[in-house]
């Protein structure tokens, strides 16, 4: 009997081994009429006192049939999950199915980055008509009809006192008719001048003008947030330099540079080698200005800045030419 | 303003300044330097040669062989000019193998060494043209020879750029319209002298008189006083009309003016150096000797120097005789009293008219002069008689004539003196800075201020200061801009952000952009062209549009009323390139004519247009119809707009059976569908476009941006699913409509098409349309039986209503 149980211990084991259809093997062995089922039902032919020690050998085998079994079940599952998954492997050099992703305009993303900065020192955005009376885009800036700083700007008219406004500033005038200091409103917008597109010029572009007037500001103030600015534009390493200018409705008048943020200020091809980019123009609000906005020169002062959004955009993404910005071609629009 | 450095010196010693360093620093007080070149820059290497023997070249007929005394050395050259003689003076380029130095020309003309038929030639001798010259700098050369220096300050071996006075630094300055007194070489004098602290010399000009009186040959009567404030003349006799003298000729040319003979040239050469504009007239053409400053008569018709007929109008000043007008005042002399080579006597004119005056006549006659660019910004009145006087002394230097004694000179109101107050703690407050008054006074004495006290006497030609911020710039531009110290705003606190419409705009833009669509700026430019090429109706009321005065072409006539045009050029620009899939959108303005006058509160005359801010969408390649609905919902959708969409067929642009409008109550807020295959034609698009044009005002106007929390439903929907037959004439939003509004309406949640099936079975001009309908009850469960009840109810409305029953 003994020499039996042996012999179906080692057969189960030996047949595991190398077994597809464990559950056949298991119905073999173990099963109602499996082999130690069998054996255990010719118990009778035992002798009685041997009995206890059979029964416990037969169910020691059968343990040990069940736990080989068991193992062997889960190696194979373990197997067949490995090839599974290794089924399923993917290349992932194979390019992503694509979502068309849209872009904001270079120049529109560009206003942003001004408007975020701005926004950010405390300035409100304010915005005006494009068809403007000549009284706001000239006269209350102090350059009356017939002023010959009128032809730096070539200006299309729609009648003798309505025009296209050639510059952001009517917003200044608007702004300060219309609420009391503080002030601190930049109005980005389109403009038009009558010149036509080339490289470097269109009748239609875009500036970002800014105004603050308060009691005590100083022409400091007007340094001190447009190093800010430019800071945060063109990089913490940026400096700014004033050159003296003139503009109608400032005084004093400057223009201003910024360290080329490509070589910082050492001349490289961008600055032409100069080490510093013109960037915008500023001043101290005329009080002339501010007479005509009804707001006490002696009382309030203030400084006003304007840039062209076209001539950031191109320095910071290396735009050479202005007319790409209104061809619109998708493959310059996906650039940015 | 283009200034000879040479000039300059006349004046304020600078020489010893390197003109890099002169430049930045010029620019750095206000007078901006555009660029600088030196008149001698092409030239190099070229010297004065002493011809002294002459030989007929052995081979060659034409050429001869010259033995060249060049100071240090004695060159052999051949040469083919014919006006060259033996003792002639010459300038002569050296070959390059007898020299370290490079040859240059004008031109960049390159010195060949070598053999002419076999004879060395060691050089070359220049004409004019190659030393960048013409008759008008050099009178007396020839055209088509040697420049021959004979008579000239000029010996073997001189630098020839040291003979014709070509090594002149020449600046060009920028100059702003408030400066009209920097457009001059002692306004530029004056500005050197302050910003390096160099002692500033202006001669008074002395005129020897010849006798005779003045008031014998001529009377000056202003009888505009307005437009004319000072009138000085004098009369020059026994003129010598000639060429001036190289010097002169030399630094004109460095100014950019052209020689022409002594007499126009000592007028341009007085309106260089002092910037007045002055003008000569021949005496013997002045009838009934005088001058009357007067306006013209209308449609008086005169002409001018440049030989043109001019129609004056009454408001323009001219400068009359007793009989006729012979000058424009400020703007150009007449023909009928040139200067020739006959003239005898000349009257000069240095006179002083109102700015605004001559810029509109010059702007009428479509001629501004380089003296009316003057007048129009202002010069000053003080300055007319120095400038006279200065034109008479030139007179007396270059021996032109002979000066009549006594100036006349009308004046009728002498010119102020402006004065501003000195307040130097203000300024310094203004400023950020903290200068002392007397460092203040010291800048304001350089630039020739008057401080008395609280005083400040501003110079006469400097009408663009007159108040605390003018003196506050001439004390920071000449203690330094870049003195300026940055500070923070020390101010009350103002909130900054953004409006709630810019930011629902830019929600739109973030919207338009996530739906897969590439921004695009397009012109403002609108023109009957786009219209028609759109497929715009003659008869459109979009074609009322704000028009252009002044354009510059048929292009910029008008602006826009729509953007639709314009996104189609676009689209016909990506096309034409083939690029393979193009989504566009453009938010920008439309300008809607509006009537009657706006009130505001300078009671000015005419209205402005409604600017509106439009949305349009362009779809090429993209997607389809659906598609652009899609992108629309969802802004619908955003702005929490409960829109329909109602079927166009009568509009030009678009497809007649796929164009729909949004509608919002009664409010049309936009149209979309595919462009008219017709119009697609006039761009050649070889593929379905499908477009969009919303007003944003609108959508804004009627969004509901106010959000608030619905609780989750509790309890379970249940969906039942529908498929109708019907003909393909009747819309799914109508059978949507008629299951809404059914008595089921209520427990409707939501209805979604699942789809559309055309075929054979269903017949000619049929469709089957399937919803998928969910129901739910906000209190409660709906059992089977309420579901089917309600399933009912909806079925027996769109029978009763449309006359249409579900797919058996």
């Amino acid at each position: 009997m003994k020499e039996q149980i042996e012999k179906v211990r080692l057969s189960a084991l030996e047949e595991l081994k190398n077994a597809v259809d464990i559950e056949a093997v298991k119905v073999k062995y173990l099963g109602k009429k499996g082999e130690l089922t069998q054996l255990l039902r010719g118990m009778g032919q035992v002798a009685p006192e041997e009995r206890p020690q059979i029964g416990q050998l037969v169910n020691d085998v059968r343990t040990v049939i069940e736990n080989a079994i068991n193992e062997k079940m889960t190696a194979l599952k373990a197997q067949e999950t490995e090839r599974k998954l290794r089924s399923e492997a993917l290349d992932v050099t194979v390019p992503g199915k694509k979502i068309p992703v849209g872009h904001r305009h270079p120049l529109a993303q560009t206003e942003k980055t001004l408007r975020d900065i701005f926004v950010g020192l405390g300035f409100t955005v304010a915005e005006g008509p494009e068809v403007e009376y000549d009284y706001y885009n000239f006269e209350a800036l102090n350059l009356p009809k017939n002023h010959p700083a009128r032809d730096t700007q070539d200006t299309f008219y729609i009648t003798d006192n309505i025009l296209l406004r050639s510059q952001t500033s009517p917003v200044q005038v608007r702004t300060m008719e219309q609420t009391r200091p503080p002030i601190r409103v930049i109005s980005p917008g389109r403009v038009y001048r009558a010149d036509p597109a080339d490289a470097s010029h269109s009748p239609i572009f875009h500036q970002v003008e800014g105004l603050v007037v308060d009691k005590g500001i100083t022409m400091s103030d007007l340094k001190g947030v447009l190093e800010l600015f430019a800071k945060r534009m063109f990089g913490e390493q940026t400096k700014i330099r004033f050159r003296p200018h003139h503009f109608p409705f400032t005084e004093p008048s400057a223009e201003v540079d910024v360290s080329c943020f490509v070589c910082g200020g050492k001349g490289c091809r961008l600055c032409k080698g100069e080490g510093w980019i013109e960037i915008l123009g500023c001043g101290m609000v005329h009080p002339f200005v501010l007479e005509n906005c009804n707001i006490d020169p002696r009382e309030y002062s203030g400084f006003a800045f304007g840039m062209g959004i076209e001539r950031i955009a191109m320095i910071r993404l290396g735009i050479s030419d202005m007319r790409l910005l209104y061809e619109n071609d998708e493959r310059f629009l996906s650039q940015f | 303003m283009v200034l000879s450095r040479n000039w300059l010196t006349d004046f304020v010693n600078t020489t010893d300044i390197d003109i890099k360093e002169f430049c930045d620093r010029m620019t750095d007080t206000g007078s901006k330097v555009e660029t600088y070149e030196n008149t001698g820059d092409e030239i190099d290497n070229v010297r004065v040669g002493l011809i002294e023997k002459i030989e007929k070249h052995p081979d060659a007929e034409k050429l001869v062989v010259c033995q060249v005394n060049c100071g240090e050395k004695t060159l052999q050259i051949v040469t083919a000019a014919k006006n060259v003689f033996e003792g002639a003076i010459v300038p002569v380029c050296y070959c390059p193998q007898n020299e370290k130095r490079v040859t240059k020309l004008h031109g960049g003309t390159e010195i060949k060494t070598g053999k002419l038929r076999g004879v060395v030639s060691e050089g070359m001798f220049c004409s004019i043209e190659e030393l960048g010259l013409t008759t008008h700098d050099m009178p007396d050369a020839a055209t088509d020879g040697i420049l021959i220096l004979n008579g000239m300050d000029a010996k073997p071996g001189d630098d020839i750029k040291d003979v014709l006075m070509l090594n002149d630094d020449v600046i060009d300055y920028e100059i702003t319209p408030n400066r009209p007194d920097c457009l001059s070489v002692i306004g530029l004098a004056r500005e050197a002298s302050a910003t390096f602290g160099r002692k500033l010399t202006i001669p008074t000009p002395s005129v020897k008189e010849s006798g005779d009186d003045i008031n014998k040959y001529i009377s000056v009567r202003i009888d505009d006083s307005e437009k004319c404030f000072r009138y000085t003349a004098r009369v020059v006799k026994n003129v010598k009309i000639a060429p001036s003298p190289l010097w002169m000729r030399m630094r004109l040319r460095a100014a950019g003016v052209r020689p022409i003979n002594n007499i126009v040239d000592i007028t341009n050469y007085v309106m260089i150096e002092y910037g007045q504009p002055m003008h000569a007239f021949d005496y013997e053409c002045i009838d009934g000797n005088q001058i009357i400053v007067r306006t013209a008569g209308d449609k008086e018709i005169f002409r001018t120097l440049d030989s043109q007929e001019r129609e004056l109008e009454s408001d323009m000043l001219v400068i009359a005789d007793g009989k006729k007008p012979v000058g424009i005042a400020g703007v150009m002399g007449g023909e009928n009293s040139e200067i020739t080579e006959s003239t005898k006597t000349v009257v000069f004119e240095a006179a002083m008219f109102l700015g605004s005056s001559v810029r509109i006549t010059a702007k009428k006659l479509g001629m501004r002069t380089e003296a009316s660019s003057r007048f129009e910004k202002g010069l000053d009145s003080e300055n007319t008689l120095p400038a006279l006087e200065r034109a008479c002394e030139l007179i007396n230097l270059l021996g032109a004539g002979d000066v009549v004694s006594g100036i006349i000179d009308v004046y009728p109101v002498k010119k102020p003196v402006a004065t501003v107050e000195f307040e130097p703690d203000r300024i310094n407050a203004f400023l950020g800075f903290n200068l002392s008054r007397d460092e203040m006074v010291a800048m304001l004495t350089s630039l020739e201020f008057r401080v008395d006290g609280d005083t400040i006497y501003v110079p006469s030609y400097r009408d663009d200061v007159r108040c605390m911020n003018d003196v506050a710039e001439e004390v920071v531009r000449m203690y330094g801009y870049n003195k300026v110290t940055s500070s923070s705003i020390v101010s009350a606190m103002t909130q900054g952000g953004l409006t709630p419409k810019q930011s629902f705009t830019d929600d739109v833009h973030s919207l338009l952009v996530g739906a897969g669509l590439d921004e695009i700026y397009t012109f403002s430019f609108m023109s009957a062209r786009l219209y028609d090429k759109c497929g715009m109706a003659p008869d459109d009321e979009r074609r009322q549009s704000v028009e252009i005065m002044n354009p510059f072409g048929d292009d910029t006539k008008t602006i826009r009323t729509t953007l639709i045009p314009t996104l189609l050029e676009v689209l016909q620009t990506n096309c034409s390139r083939s690029n393979p899939r193009v989504a566009l959108y453009e938010i920008g303005k439309v300008f809607l004519p509006r009537d009657g006058v706006v009130t505001n509160i300078h009671g000015l005359e005419g209205s402005l247009p409604d600017e509106r801010r439009h949305i349009s969408i362009g779809l090429y390649k993209a997607g389809d119809f659906y598609t652009l609905k899609g992108i629309i919902e969802n802004i619908m959708a955003y702005a929490g707009i409960d829109a329909s969409y109602v079927a166009v067929r009568n509009d030009p642009t678009y497809h007649p059976g796929r164009c729909a409008a949004v509608t919002v109550g009664d409010k049309c807020v936009g149209k979309f569908g595919q462009l008219h295959p017709t119009v697609a034609g006039n761009y050649a698009f070889d593929a379905e476009v499908y477009i969009a044009e919303l007003d944003l005002e609108d959508i804004y106007d009627l969004s509901d941006m106010v959000k608030k929390y619905t609780p989750m439903p509790k309890f379970p929907a249940t969906t039942r699913d529908f498929s109708f037959v019907c003909d393909e004439t009747i819309e799914v939003g109508t059978i949507e409509s008629a299951m809404r509004q059914s008595k089921a309406g209520k427990v409707i949640e939501s209805i979604t098409l699942f789809d559309i099936y055309r075929g054979a079975q269903l017949g000619e001009g049929k469709k089957s349309v399937s919803f998928s309908v969910s129901l739910r009850a906000s209190d409660r469960t709906l059992t089977v039986e309420e579901a089917d009840n309600f399933a009912e109810k909806i079925l027996a409305n769109v029978e009763a209503k449309l006359g249409i029953t579900i797919r058996k």
